[in-house]
């Protein structure tokens, strides 16, 4: 948003457009990716002994690779939804007006922040059991799911901050108004306060989303069958070739890179757009 | 403090609580040296990041297209991949490339080791943020007191070194704070490629003595005070670098 005027007064200071990645827009990252493996291996296709590139054995795996890629994103939106659920209540506990609440939920929040993330993972990985009982019923706990648990502890105290940070950063006017006009805590925090608050979470929630992503496969180190995971089982099963390295562990990098780049974008362009002029 | 030893071993003997680092001499020196090395890297680590960080925010202001686009794609491709895919490929992909040396007992070992490689690969990686971190510093600091800087016949450097960056640093402090934590917590990666820290040598000794429960508890209060030293320092510091009535 720009204001036109013919006084002379400051203008807003225009933040200088970021530079794009290597000039290229959006859109270009597709036809890069998509060259960047498949190109070497037209290239090469016939230099190996056993006629095999590297990138033509990647491509045979990418496949595979693919799905565990996908069971990744499954475990990171997971973990997100139940972090974002749990981060709110600790977050608004963290605002609440009964003292007890409020540090309880200050400590939580700074003790799994402040904690390693491989460190929970391994946590939640260890001391939860492999299955419950519930009147009888075995619940089996899959590793996976333990990872999502684990994932989400640090998750949600992240969120706590955010939501806290949120409420905090509205001025005090706005809970003077509601207070004036009758609305009781709860409406005013559910009818005034959050609404206005979603925008400025928005951001940060997103950073935080692409963070996690980026986290899922610490999962690989506990044992969950993901990308990671199956890289290296992949690997194995071509006799650990060393000239294999790069091209696989390239492609994860690639594969998270063109997934968590256009959301960095995004969450950018929304920092932009919801930014408040002082 | 054999009186302290033998109270811990007696509390394992009564109550079954196994904490064996407290009482045994060889889990005790592993538990300490995984710890030093913990701050040690992480000490490293936070040296170069920062290094990394200055030198390319001052090339992001460079007037040259490609070296900003240059620096700019190493923010990009190091801030939107997971930091372990990248000590992966360090250490498998990179460091199988380069020559192998003779070691001392005759054999071949590479010319880096794992440690070497969790230093570079995650003062790259905290080194991607600090670098978007200072520049914004940079942008902070007003244009005429650059401007004042050259018409006082200071180059481009000098104003860099002297005036820019010691206003600059002040304001960035507390992003570089957090970003300075998240590197601590994230030398925990390097256990994936057995770089002898603190949660390797706790998994180590979980798994000779059998007690997840307590070496985990120990591990997250030990991780919660070393952050908590490095916060309350960082805090202090803050304070005593703020430049009054800014701020």
């Amino acid at each position: 948003m720009t204001y036109r005027t013919d006084l002379p007064v400051m203008l807003p200071v225009k933040r200088p457009e970021a530079e794009p990645f290597l000039g290229l827009k959006l859109w270009h990252m597709l036809p890069i990716a998509l060259i960047a493996i498949i190109g070497p291996s037209l290239a090469f296709a016939q230099s190996s002994a056993d006629g095999q590139t590297p990138f033509g054995i990647l491509l045979n795996w990418a496949p595979l690779l693919l799905k565990g890629f996908i069971f990744n994103l499954v475990i990171s939106v997971s973990a997100m939804a139940l972090g974002t659920v749990g981060g709110a209540i600790l977050g608004l506990g963290q605002i609440s007006l009964f003292a007890p609440t409020r540090h309880g939920s200050w400590f939580v929040t700074q003790f799994f922040r402040n904690a390693p993330w491989l460190v929970l993972l391994f946590f939640a990985m260890f001391l939860l059991p492999f299955e419950i009982n519930v009147f009888g019923l075995k619940i089996p706990f899959p590793d996976w799911f333990k990872a999502i648990l684990g994932l989400s502890l640090p998750v949600m105290a992240n969120v706590s901050e955010i939501v806290r940070g949120a409420v905090r950063s509205l001025p005090s006017g706005q809970w003077e108004a509601a207070e004036s006009l009758a609305y009781t805590r709860l409406q005013t925090l559910w009818l005034i306060i959050l609404p206005q608050c979603v925008k400025r979470m928005l951001p940060p929630w997103m950073n935080l989303y692409s963070i996690l992503t980026m986290a899922t496969v610490l999962a690989s180190i506990v044992g969950v069958n993901e990308v990671m995971t199956l890289t290296g089982q992949a690997l194995a099963s071509e006799g650990g070739r060393p000239d294999l390295l790069a091209p696989f562990y390239g492609f994860v990098l690639l594969l998270f890179f063109v997934y968590c780049y256009p959301i960095a974008k995004f969450t950018v362009w929304l920092e932009k757009k919801y930014a408040v002029i002082t | 403090m054999e009186f302290v030893f033998d109270w811990f071993r007696t509390l394992y003997q009564e109550t079954g609580i196994n904490l064996p680092f407290l009482y045994d001499e060889y889990d005790r020196n592993r538990m300490i040296g995984g710890f030093l090395t913990t701050i040690w890297l992480s000490l490293v680590c936070l040296f170069f990041s920062v290094i990394i960080g200055v030198i390319g925010a001052w090339l992001q202001g460079s007037s040259f297209k490609w070296t900003r686009r240059i620096v700019n794609g190493y923010i990009q491709l190091f801030r939107n991949t997971p930091p372990l895919v990248q000590l992966y490929f360090f250490y498998f992909a990179i460091g199988t490339l380069l020559p192998r040396v003779e070691n001392d007992w005759g054999g071949q070992s590479p010319i880096l080791g794992s440690f070497a490689w969790a230093a570079i690969s995650l003062s790259f990686f905290a080194g991607a943020f600090n670098v978007e971190i200072f520049r914004s510093g940079i942008e902070a600091v007003p244009k005429s007191t650059v401007e004042a800087a050259e018409a006082l016949g200071f180059s481009k450097l000098q104003i860099y070194r002297d005036i820019t960056l010691p206003l600059a640093f002040r304001v960035v402090l507390p992003a570089l704070n957090n970003n300075l934590v998240n590197l601590v917590k994230t030398t925990t990666l390097a256990y994936a490629i057995a770089v002898p820290e603190m949660l390797y040598e706790a998994n180590q000794i979980w798994s000779d003595n059998v007690n997840v429960t307590e070496m985990m508890i120990f591990l997250l209060l030990a991780y919660f005070a070393l952050v908590g030293v490095l916060v309350s320092g960082m805090n202090r510091w803050e304070r005593a670098m703020k430049i009054p009535g800014y701020g």
